[in-house]
């Protein structure tokens, strides 16, 4: 079977994405930032309409407002707001306010489903190239600081007494999860960015013993669900980014079924 | 004698425009000492810890801390993810390198010796609070901060823990200072007890009852005189001449 092009670049892009989301992905469920995650890829429509109206590249006005997002949650979070609440009315809020701009934008119709599920299959070599600077940055950040996030991740008091700052650990995170909603825009879509960072690593987590391994299991998890999905809406002709989250969720559900049956056919091993 | 470890003078700690949680408060640590500090919640105890380990920044006053410092700092009890998969092993090695024998040493010392591959949360309270002193002890400190350790533990097991911790002060010569929510009963091995309340109310030395027969009643037989109690001895306490005052508000009243 040989590969057109436009496949290959698809395969490419999701394994960049998965590079970035395993590791990070850990992080949002270490930290319970699910809803974090949905926020600030929710804001990355209103940055698409931005984008189009003033002629800019979408990349950009989706990084503006992903980060203007993340900022405007981790004062709040510093401030202890109840953040429940005010996840929910800022994710809800920027998303319909983003689909109203777009409306506005004047010229042609844009077709908004490539925005909030994502269209793996056009992207192109321009695209790669900012992904994988993208995937470059997250990774740089969370190899660099891996000790200091993953001690205040376990108590900031420990992370402080040891000259960690927990507040720079946190703006690590903000950062690299506003740059992952740009990666995994044109991926899985905005709507689906949080699925593919939580999904694998909950995956991840069935079958790993430390918090390293983890992340290396969500990057594999992510990947072969990005293949699978791909190659899955190829053949049944089926949305990419959803096919790609749904191949996500089936190894999730696989691998509860797997332990369970790990568990009954070698019940010594201890129990978790 | 040696330098002091820590030295605070006219220390004043406070968030934001919240008035002061801690104001004016003077105090020394000396090498080897047992301090500890009791008060009830929100007397600031816990900032005190903190401005003194410089994770604070004091608003007036200073803190002097001895050159080369080594700290081991046990904090309150942590809430864990059960997603994050965390063996003992890698918990003391978070930030520090250990080999294995390392590793072993430190749990044998702190007297769990068999959990280094066991999972962080399937601990019991006793257990996870001597794992927490184990990466505290990995420095070699010379002084070991303890914050409320013995909460949620049953009598039994903080007078175990006492007891732990004055054989390791007796072993490597590390200063201790713990804090603690409970007014009465505290380490008996304790040097000094200093009762803060946003500022420093009282301070002496626990009284050694354990042989008395209120000190049975109270501990029974099993905690082998590793508590003992401390009597507040207030000098505002004019209207109070049997020390069994409202320790909270004869504080508050205080400046």
């Amino acid at each position: 079977m040989t590969l057109d092009p436009f496949i290959l670049r698809a395969l490419v892009a999701g394994v960049l994405v998965a590079l970035a989301a395993g590791p990070l992905g850990c992080f949002v469920v270490w930290r319970r930032m699910a809803y974090f995650g949905d926020a600030t890829s929710h804001a990355a429509i209103l940055g698409v309409a931005l984008a189009l109206s003033f002629d800019v590249s979408v990349f950009a006005g989706t990084l503006a407002t992903a980060l203007t997002m993340a900022f405007i949650i981790a004062a709040m979070v510093g401030r202890g707001w109840a953040m429940d609440t005010m996840l929910g009315v800022l994710a809800h809020s920027a998303l319909a306010l983003g689909l109203v701009a777009v409306s506005f934008v004047p010229g042609v119709r844009v077709d908004l489903s490539l925005y909030l599920f994502g269209d793996i299959l056009t992207v192109t070599t321009a695209d790669l190239a900012v992904m994988a600077g993208g995937v470059a940055v997250i990774l740089g950040l969370l190899i660099w600081r891996w000790q200091g996030l993953l001690t205040a991740t376990i108590s900031d008091d420990l992370a402080q007494s040891m000259g960690i700052n927990p507040a720079r650990e946190r703006l690590v995170l903000t950062v690299a999860l506003s740059v992952i909603v740009v990666v995994g825009l044109k991926v899985v879509g905005a709507l689906l960015i949080a699925a593919l960072l939580i999904i694998p690593a909950a995956t991840a987590r069935v079958y790993a013993r430390s918090p390293e391994g983890m992340a290396w299991l969500a990057v594999w998890v992510a990947a072969m669900a990005v293949i699978a999905g791909v190659f899955g809406s190829l053949t049944w002709d089926t949305p990419t980014g959803p096919s790609i989250v749904s191949a996500a969720a089936a190894f999730f559900v696989g691998s509860l079924a797997g332990k369970a049956v790990q568990r009954r056919v070698w019940p010594s091993e201890p129990a978790r | 004698m040696t330098a002091p470890l820590i030295e605070a003078t006219g220390l004043s700690v406070g968030y934001d425009h919240a008035p002061p949680v801690l104001r004016n408060v003077t105090f020394t640590l000396h090498a080897g000492e047992i301090v500890t500090v009791v008060g009830p919640n929100g007397s600031g105890k816990s900032t005190f810890v903190r401005a003194l380990l410089g994770m604070i920044r004091p608003a007036a006053g200073q803190v002097m801390r001895r050159k080369g410092l080594r700290v081991g700092y046990v904090p309150q009890k942590l809430h864990l993810d059960a997603n994050l998969p965390l063996t003992v092993a890698r918990f003391l090695r978070l930030n520090q390198r250990l080999d294995d024998t390392q590793v072993q040493a430190l749990l044998a010392r702190t007297g769990v010796p068999l959990l280094a591959a066991r999972e962080m949360v399937t601990l019991s309270g006793g257990q996870f609070q001597r794992v927490l002193l184990a990466r505290a002890l990995a420095n070699d400190p010379h002084l070991l901060v303890l914050d409320e350790p013995t909460q949620g533990l049953d009598q039994p097991g903080m007078a175990d823990f006492y007891r732990l911790i004055e054989a390791l002060r007796t072993d490597i010569g590390c200063a201790v200072l713990s804090v603690s929510h409970d007014l009465h009963v505290v380490m008996s091995a304790s040097d000094r007890v200093i009762c803060l309340n946003g500022h420093i109310c009282c301070e002496g030395a626990p009284s050694v009852v354990s042989n008395a027969p209120e000190y049975r009643a109270l501990f029974g037989l099993g905690t082998g005189g590793a508590l003992a109690l401390y009597q507040h001895h207030h000098d505002h306490g004019a209207d109070h001449p049997d020390h069994t005052h409202d320790h909270t508000e004869a504080c508050a009243h205080d400046t």
